[in-house]
């Protein structure tokens, strides 16, 4: 599994689609928390990066199934897929190889951002007035939501043979997983049906985490986010055709 | 017996692409497949690496089941698939260490360093995939099938688009590889298989309609072309 994670990480690395998507995520991301004025913290006048971590899901929405979508896409389109299905190896090796894979690239894109928060420490009046807990918890929800975002970017790829169909179709389910249920909840108004689409929401889990309280249940949820959506790869995957 | 297949049969939808194929093979033999286009040849060889399930059936090798023990099975295969699907923006060295990696082999760069000089592909070694021509990536693909030294190699097409000097050698090495290691290989070329195989199963519509040696398929149709043969059974 290793040496199946190392080739896609590695294939990852060297193809110009990360760096450009991990670019135009930090490029945005720069631009709307310091120089536009509406969004930027210089202006907000508070120490804090609130403003980055409400942005981050809808940037995330978007990279991550740019990086994603190739996985088995691609694969299918070239078959490759072959060369790995007829190694010793399991389907689920298979899938958390890619998974694993995209998930540390999206790490690689986090990373860089944490000079934000030394920014803000250093502006901070006096030095160092930013609340540390909070933006710890706000980074591993980030973190969380990103293992979600990825998972649901590698079914998106196992079910087409065609990389702009697997992006589309991530994109809106990590638009429906993050706030449509959340517009959904508030559309019924029977208080059991709004909980229930409140439990499924990952906004409604993020935010949970990123008051910096780290609750058992968001973790499972997360946890079950991700291997719900890597069961239902290894399902596409099993039942193959091509 | 290393392969061990018993009314193997494939249906897509409706329509039989395998239908009851049985049959058998012995190291140090190689095996040819023949049959016209659409046979069935690539299904049958994809359902005896795994690949695919079968709709009814069952093949072994080396006593492994390819469905229950699909992991044993593709340990010991080596196998090419059609049109050598290889991942065309690696290096060379690197995709067979990557290969060879996914076997957990002892001492990876040794054994990449005797596969490289096994296939005749020492002066191609430092090149990207997609910048080799034709017959050197056909090399690369058998070089992937072979590099784990396995007991059975299964070789769609192995020859499809060489020059024939590359030909002339890559039929050696199966030659040489078929010594010791059962050797399937399917192809459309009749002369290669009078050049290579020693015995020869003839598919038609997902049937198997002869099996036998060369030398005795000759002998029971009386002719010694076996293009002749082919055509009469497969038409």
């Amino acid at each position: 599994m290793y040496a199946v994670f190392k080739r896609e990480l590695f294939s990852l690395l060297n193809s110009l689609m990360a760096y450009i998507t991990i670019g135009v995520f930090l490029l945005a991301s720069g631009l709307l928390l310091w120089f536009f004025p509406d969004t930027s913290i210089l202006e907000y006048g508070y120490a804090e990066l609130t403003g980055f971590f409400s942005l981050a899901p809808f940037l995330f929405m978007f990279l991550i199934p740019a990086i994603t979508m190739r996985s088995f896409a691609e694969e299918r389109r070239e078959g490759t897929y072959v060369l790995l299905a007829s190694r010793p190896l399991t389907d689920w090796q298979i899938i958390l190889a890619k998974y694993f894979a995209c998930f540390v690239l999206v790490l690689f894109s986090l990373m860089p951002t944490l000079i934000y928060y030394y920014s803000i420490y250093k502006l901070g009046m006096p030095v160092g007035n930013i609340d540390t807990g909070a933006v710890i918890g706000s980074y591993l929800g980030l973190v969380l939501l990103g293992s979600s975002f990825v998972a649901i970017g590698i079914f998106a790829s196992s079910i087409t043979k065609n990389q702009v169909i697997a992006f589309a179709v991530a994109v809106f389910i990590c638009f429906i997983a993050y706030s449509g249920f959340d517009a959904l909840s508030k559309i019924f108004a029977m208080r059991y049906l709004e909980t229930v689409f409140l439990g499924l929401s990952i906004n409604e889990h993020y935010q949970s985490i990123s008051r910096g309280v780290l609750d058992t249940r968001d973790l499972i949820y997360f946890i079950t986010f991700v291997l719900f959506f890597l069961g239902i790869t290894k399902l596409v995957i099993g039942g193959r055709k091509w | 017996m290393s392969i061990k297949v018993q009314y193997l049969s494939k249906y897509y939808d409706k329509q039989k692409a395998v239908d009851e194929v049985s049959f058998e093979a012995k190291p140090g033999k190689i095996l040819g497949f023949l049959g016209p286009n659409g046979a069935g040849k690539s299904t049958t060889m994809r359902m005896l690496t795994g690949y695919l399930k079968p709709t009814s059936g069952s093949a072994q090798l080396c006593g492994f089941d390819s469905q229950t023990q699909s992991i044993e099975v593709r340990r010991i295969i080596g196998y090419l698939p059609e049109n050598t699907p290889l991942y065309t923006d690696m290096y060379v060295k690197e995709f067979l260490l990557f290969v060879a990696n996914t076997y957990k082999l002892q001492n990876p760069e040794q054994k990449v360093k005797e596969t490289i000089e096994a296939v005749g592909l020492t002066a191609e070694q430092h090149k990207k995939i997609n910048m080799l021509s034709k017959g050197y990536k056909q090399r690369v693909g058998l070089a992937q099938a072979i590099i784990h030294n396995p007991e059975i190699l299964i070789l769609d097409e192995p020859t499809s688009g060489l020059d024939p000097n590359q030909l002339t050698d890559i039929r050696e090495l199966i030659k040489k590889l078929g010594k010791d290691k059962t050797v399937i290989l399917s192809t459309h070329i009749m002369q290669e298989v009078e050049a290579v195989c020693d015995e020869v199963i003839i598919l038609n519509k997902g049937k198997i309609v002869a099996n036998a040696e060369i030398t005795e398929l000759k002998r029971q149709h009386q002719s010694s072309s076996l293009e002749d043969i082919f055509r009469k059974l497969t038409s």
